[in-house]
């Protein structure tokens, strides 16, 4: 069954973005499609600029700690403290700042390829300028070659430290950086087995990294000798592991599944995934050309897969950000958000990353979905609080001024908190101008919503200021915004 | 004109909500008695990693005030249990309830491979999953879609929390977070919400908006129910103004209703005290020793202690020594606690950790918690164990 035109090219930009922006509804559906497709990859061709967010001070601590650790020297509890206190606040600073180009950013693309690397390739760690130079990493290559990307990802220092791959010695090998390269990264789980794994890890061996990030190579920690690995021997080293991964076809179908979940619909159609996961595999594993295939496939635009995804809590923020263009004057409230929604960007559940689909809805995140966007229009107080998080608290709330710390804390998570967003509705009401009364409601709903909306018409109607024109489609939108059908792209 | 705050937030009648659900939830509506000797699961966990040798104290242990020399809690300060064991001096009531019978205590628990990550090691306790394997399902969760596999009874497990733990969700059938029952009724049963909900058609329940529906409309079914069961019989006993007491008092109310619920989830922390440990443990003991002496009190006054388990956990305890800021970094091994009026075994469950036998400074488990699970599981809520684990399981004679 076919689809409208505008429809068809919102679906694009939910999938290939974090939604439309404030677009005119007969633009929508007047763009070609493929017109719209090449414009999308055209935007996102650019290198991205780095994000650096963390303090001087940080980063020369941590540029001046090999010369320290030579000295036998150690870092002063005043240095430690900083260290601590900033790169805190330096990983909130970079959550918001990336939320910001989710929503702002030309490369809608890039971003949200990149926000699915960033569950892919899940690290957590509270040292700020590791976490920037990983997200650097997944940024830059997020539209290149896979090989690339793994390559560079298993040789940040977030990753390394993460998995423990300092540990890994030659005497004393650590496989949790093997296990999970195989694992979550290239293969999936069935597909390799323990000796493989234990193989893999002496190759690895010596790999690590400095305080500043930088990956490093510690000869006299590699195992040179002889490894058997996925049927293949020789004297491999951790490049030529992650070569035999790459070589791999299993690796190309691990990622083209994972992508069409995430991408196309959570409801796998063999065919089709094998289609993409030969030509992904035999093309290099260009990434791009990966999603150039998706987007350029009718099935893509298929009924079953518009309106099939529940949006990340992320890709709800951000789209609610760009289709109603707003400042808001607290932006840590959106952490909040996260929190609660069980999204916060740098702190995924665990290595596997989020699980998605079914798993971000339960009754507590569902019921706070559908108040998001009255609490924006009403600036209504949050009462919600997240549990603490203790990887971040890290035996900070005992230190002498607690009290005082615990107040800033709790008002940091947002106890209490309005979102205070100031819209700018005369921008978005200007969209429907040619959009003739009775056809209004119509307009806004098909807008608004990637698949069709049960709630009725006699609904909607008796929530709807109709005092004027203006009012009549701010609280039309708000109430869309405010269903089950919303979470939906 | 909804827009405008107040109006969001009016509540309808009760009556009102009820009637307004779809058809689908309807069966759901009927009264749902609990059978006579309906056991109870409470279960209190100790986030950040609670230090077990600071709880637990070996007093007797040379090994234990060498590598403490600031951190270890003198024998007369403690609360004597054994010759050898001693509680933690703001451990009062439980030291009480140790003497009457009601407390057991279980040493050395803890998993293969432990992980020192707070997140990572909370998980492996919530999903119940091999060190190295990912799973996203909870092990209440799992009980949940074992127990309630075609029936809607989302009230079968509830945290109060803002946030629904992973422990929670099961692949099916998630539990229900709320902090306070008024407060999810009026958020539940905004007059849009339940229009939106009474309006929507479709009840194949295949499409995912559909699964959104259901959710949508079991919360406020759900809302309704517990707000309707927390008046029935609120609870007299005074207890604790806290976040833990607050949380108890409503689990008490609950309790005493004839709510479906089965398992109760509560968290208390931060116990993660890599600085000034000795404060911030004594706060949060003073704490829960406080909300649970009430809650036990108000168990027993209303004849309801037979039926309740209430269990406490961490991810981890802590190192052995203590670390230069008058604290301890994150260890492994740690104790649990089980207070009931219907303990098959009292006190000493098993040995004290044994110092002198270390792994890189951190303590061996010798129980599996799993295997506490099991044995909650399959003789305190009567559930197929082996189906909810996805294994074999011996089980621990407390129970």
């Amino acid at each position: 069954m076919g689809i409208s035109n505008q429809l068809k090219n919102q679906h694009l930009l939910w999938r290939a973005g974090f939604g439309p922006d404030t677009v005119p509804v007969d633009e929508l559906s007047s763009d070609s499609n493929k017109k719209l497709i090449k414009a999308i990859f055209k935007a996102s061709e650019k290198v991205p600029a780095y994000i650096d967010v963390a303090d001087p001070a940080i980063k020369e601590i941590y540029q001046g700690m090999e010369e320290m650790y030579r000295q036998k020297r150690q870092l002063t509890e005043e240095q430690r403290k900083l260290v601590r206190d900033r790169s805190r606040d330096g990983i909130r600073a970079l959550n918001l700042t990336w939320l910001n180009q989710m929503v702002h950013s030309e490369q809608q693309l890039r971003e949200k390829v990149s926000l699915f690397w960033h569950g892919h390739f899940a690290c957590r760690t509270v040292n700020i300028v590791h976490q920037q130079q990983l997200l650097d990493a997944i940024r830059r290559n997020a539209l290149g070659k896979f090989p690339d990307l793994l390559r560079e990802v298993s040789k940040s220092g977030a990753m390394l430290n993460f998995l423990n791959n300092n540990q890994n010695r030659k005497d004393h090998p650590n496989e949790n950086f093997a296990r999970e390269v195989m694992e979550l990264f290239t293969l999936g789980r069935g597909n390799y087995t323990e000796d493989d794994i234990k193989e893999a890890a002496r190759a690895f061996t010596g790999w690590g990294s400095n305080a500043s990030g930088n990956f490093v190579f510690r000869k006299n920690q590699h195992d040179t000798a002889k490894k058997k690995v996925l049927g293949k021997s020789g004297n491999f080293n951790g490049d030529d592991i992650l070569d035999i991964l790459i070589q791999h076809p299993q690796t190309a179908q691990y990622i083209t599944r994972k992508v069409y979940r995430y991408f196309v619909n959570e409801t796998e159609n063999e065919e089709q995934i094998k289609w993409l996961a030969d030509r992904f595999y035999k093309g290099g594993y260009d990434i791009s050309a990966l999603f150039q295939d998706i987007f350029t496939s009718d099935w893509f635009y298929d009924q079953r897969n518009v309106g099939s995804i529940i949006k990340s809590p992320v890709l709800l923020i951000a789209g609610i950000r760009r289709a109603i263009p707003m400042e808001i004057s607290n932006e840590e409230v959106q952490i909040t958000l996260q929190r609660l929604l069980g999204q916060q960007l740098f702190y995924p559940p665990n290595v596997a990353g989020w699980p998605g689909g079914k798993n971000w809805i339960d009754s507590s995140s569902l019921m706070l979905r559908l108040r998001i966007p009255q609490m924006i229009y009403a600036e209504d107080t949050l009462t919600l609080k997240p549990k603490d998080d203790d990887d971040q608290m890290m035996g900070m709330k005992d230190q002498g001024d607690r009290k005082q710390k615990m107040k800033a804390f709790a008002q940091k998570r947002g106890g209490g908190q309005v979102i205070a967003a100031t819209v700018n509705w005369d921008a978005y009401t200007k969209l429907f101008e040619k959009i003739s009364r009775e056809k209004l409601l119509p307009a806004i709903s098909s807008s608004v919503l990637q698949t069709s909306n049960s709630v009725t018409v006699s609904t909607l109607d008796k929530y709807i200021d109709n005092s004027s024109r203006e009012n009549y489609i701010r609280s039309a939108t708000i109430q869309l915004m405010s269903t089950p059908e919303y979470q939906l792209c | 004109m909804l827009l405008k705050r107040k109006e969001f937030l009016q509540i309808g009648s009760l009556a009102t909500a009820s009637m307004m659900l779809p058809k689908f939830m309807k069966a759901f509506e009927a009264p749902h008695l609990v059978p006579p000797g309906n056991k109870v699961l409470v279960i209190l966990q100790l986030s950040g990693g609670n230090d077990g040798l600071n709880t637990v104290i070996p007093v007797r242990n040379d090994i234990y005030y060498k590598v403490r020399p600031k951190l270890g809690i003198a024998p007369d300060n403690a609360l004597r249990l054994t010759d050898d064991a001693a509680l933690h001096p703001a451990l009062t009531g439980m030291k009480e309830l140790y003497d009457n019978g009601h407390l057991g205590i279980l040493n050395n628990v803890g998993y293969p491979n432990p992980d020192r990550s707070h997140f990572r090691s909370m998980d492996i306790w919530h999903s119940a999953s091999d060190s190295d394997k990912y799973v996203y399902t909870g092990w209440l969760g799992r009980y949940l879609d074992a127990q309630c596999k075609g029936c809607d009874k989302p009230t079968q497990a509830l945290e109060l929390d803002d946030m629904l733990s992973m422990a929670m969700k099961g692949e099916h059938i998630k539990g229900l977070a709320m902090k306070d029952p008024r407060r999810l009724f009026n958020t539940s049963n905004e007059k849009f919400f339940r229009e939106v909900v009474k309006n929507h058609q479709d009840e194949h329940g295949e499409q995912t908006v559909d699964y959104l529906y259901k959710t949508m409309a079991e919360t406020m079914s759900s809302a309704d129910y517990i707000f309707k069961q927390s008046r029935i019989h609120p609870t007299s006993t005074v207890y604790p103004s806290t976040d833990i007491g607050n949380s108890l008092k409503t689990i008490a109310s609950l309790i005493f209703s004839d709510i479906n619920t089965k398992v109760y989830y509560l968290s208390l922390g931060s116990f993660d005290t890599h600085v000034g440990q000795d404060g911030q443990q004594r706060r949060l003991f003073t704490e829960m020793n406080a909300a649970i002496s009430a809650f036990v009190k108000d168990m027993q006054q209303n004849n309801r202690f037979q039926d309740v388990m209430l269990m406490t956990f961490s991810e981890f305890g802590r190192r052995v020594a203590q670390n230069a800021s008058g604290g301890t970094d994150h260890g492994t091994a740690n104790n649990m606690f089980f207070v009931s009026g219907a303990l098959k075994q009292k006190g000493l469950l098993n040995e004290l950790p044994d110092l002198s036998n270390l792994k890189n400074g951190d303590l061996q488990y010798s129980v599996d918690f799993k295997n506490v699970y099991a044995t909650l599981l399959n003789k305190w809520l009567g559930a197929d164990d082996r189906q909810i684990l996805g294994r074999e399981l011996s089980y621990l004679d407390f129970v």
